[in-house]
C-alpha cells in the first residue's frame, strides 16, 4: 500500500544546517531540562551540546514544514483536543459497558486533502489518540487513510466520521497548513466542495 | 485553598483510576482484537493526563511541571503508533471478524492489489 509521493517539487532549502535543525535542538534541550528538572544556564548549554551530538548521530529526514504556524489557532486546537478526549473517553467505557460484544464497528477510507506527510502523520495521530477510532493502513500516494473506528453500524454514522475525520483536518489546516490549503478550507466554509487529494468525488 | 487543591486532586485521581477500569472492562467485553486495541490505548492518554494533574496539583512546583508535560506528550506520540502497529498486524494477519465490520473499505482495495499481482491463482 505504499504510493509513490507524486508532484511536490522539493524545494531547495539553503538555510544553514543549525537553522534548519533549531526546532529538533530546542526541543531536546527542553526535554533534557524537564528531565533533571533544572533549567539554570550551565545545564541547558551542556544539553545542547548534547543535543548537537544527538542531532549529528542520529540523522533524521528533513521534514517540509509549510512555513506557516498560527499560535491561537494551535492553543484553540489543543484545548478542542483535550476536549474531544474526554468525551470519547467516557464514550469509549459507556460502550464497554452498555453494548460490549454487540459493537458494530467498520473500516473506512478518509481521503484527505492534503498529501504533506507532516499533515497526515498529524491527522492520523490526532485521530488514533480521541478514543474510538484508529488508523489501520495509509495509503501515501493518494493521502487515504484507512480508519477502524467504533460504533459505527451504519452508512451514516460511517459517513458522519469520515466527516469527522476531515473536520480534524481542516483544523490542523488552519493551524499549520500552507497558504493554499487554507484557501480552500475557507472556501468550503463558503459552500465549496471539498477537494481530496486522491481527487475522488465525496460521496 | 488547600482543601480545594485537594479535592481536585482527588477527583483527578479517582477519574483517572476509572479510564484503567474502562480498558479493564473493554478488554473483557468487546468482541475482537481492534475493538480490544481501542479499549487498551485510548482511555490512558485521558487516564495519564489525570494522573499527572494530580501529581502536579499536590506537588505545586514550577520544577516539575515541564517533566510531566513531557511525560504526557511522550505518551501521545506512542500511543498511536503502537495502537497502529497492533491493528495493522491484526489486520494484515486476518485476526478481524469481518462479521463485526458494518463496511471494510480496505478490503476492496487490498483483494484489487492482490488480484492485480497475481491474475491467475
Amino acid at each position: 500500500m505504499r504510493g509513490t509521493k507524486n508532484g511536490a517539487a522539493k524545494h531547495a532549502d539553503r538555510r544553514p544546517w543549525i537553522l534548519k535543525r533549531l526546532p529538533l535542538l530546542v526541543w531536546l534541550v527542553l526535554v533534557w531540562g524537564a528531565l533533571w528538572q533544572d533549567f539554570s544556564a550551565g545545564n541547558l548549554i551542556f544539553g545542547a551540546l548534547i543535543a548537537l551530538a544527538v542531532a549529528q548521530a542520529f540523522y533524521l529526514p528533513p521534514i517540509e514544514l509549510s512555513g506557516r504556524f498560527n499560535w491561537l489557532r494551535g492553543l484553540l486546537f489543543l484545548l478542542w483536543f483535550i476536549q474531544q478526549v474526554m468525551i470519547a473517553s467516557f464514550q469509549v467505557l459507556y460502550w464497554a459497558v452498555v453494548k460490549g460484544p454487540r459493537i458494530r464497528n467498520a473500516v473506512i477510507a478518509v481521503p484527505l486533502r492534503s498529501p504533506s506527510d507532516l499533515l497526515m502523520t498529524a491527522v492520523g495521530h490526532v485521530l488514533s489518540l480521541i478514543p474510538g477510532s484508529l488508523v489501520v493502513e495509509v495509503d501515501r500516494g493518494s493521502a487515504t487513510l484507512y480508519v477502524h473506528a467504533m460504533n459505527a453500524p451504519t452508512p451514516e454514522s460511517v459517513a458522519k466520521v469520515r466527516q469527522g475525520i476531515q473536520d480534524i483536518e481542516a483544523r490542523l489546516i488552519q493551524v499549520m497548513g500552507t497558504k493554499e490549503e487554507l484557501a480552500a478550507v475557507n472556501a468550503e466554509k463558503a459552500g465549496a466542495p471539498l477537494l481530496t487529494h486522491a481527487g475522488e468525488p465525496q460521496p | 485553598m488547600n482543601t480545594l487543591l485537594d479535592v481536585l486532586t482527588g477527583v483527578c485521581l479517582v477519574v483517572g483510576a476509572m479510564m484503567s477500569l474502562a480498558a479493564a472492562i473493554g478488554l473483557l467485553r468487546f468482541p475482537d482484537l481492534m475493538s480490544r486495541m481501542h479499549a487498551a490505548t485510548k482511555p490512558q492518554v485521558l487516564g495519564l493526563l489525570l494522573m499527572l494533574a494530580a501529581v502536579g496539583l499536590q506537588m505545586r512546583s514550577w520544577a516539575l511541571l515541564p517533566l510531566l508535560l513531557v511525560a504526557w506528550l511522550f505518551q501521545l506520540l506512542t500511543v498511536p503508533v503502537s495502537a497502529h502497529m497492533v491493528g495493522r498486524a491484526g489486520y494484515r494477519t486476518k485476526h478481524r471478524r469481518p462479521e463485526m465490520l458494518s463496511v471494510d473499505e480496505l478490503d476492496d482495495v487490498v483483494a484489487a492489489v492482490v488480484e492485480g499481482e497475481s491474475p491467475d491463482s
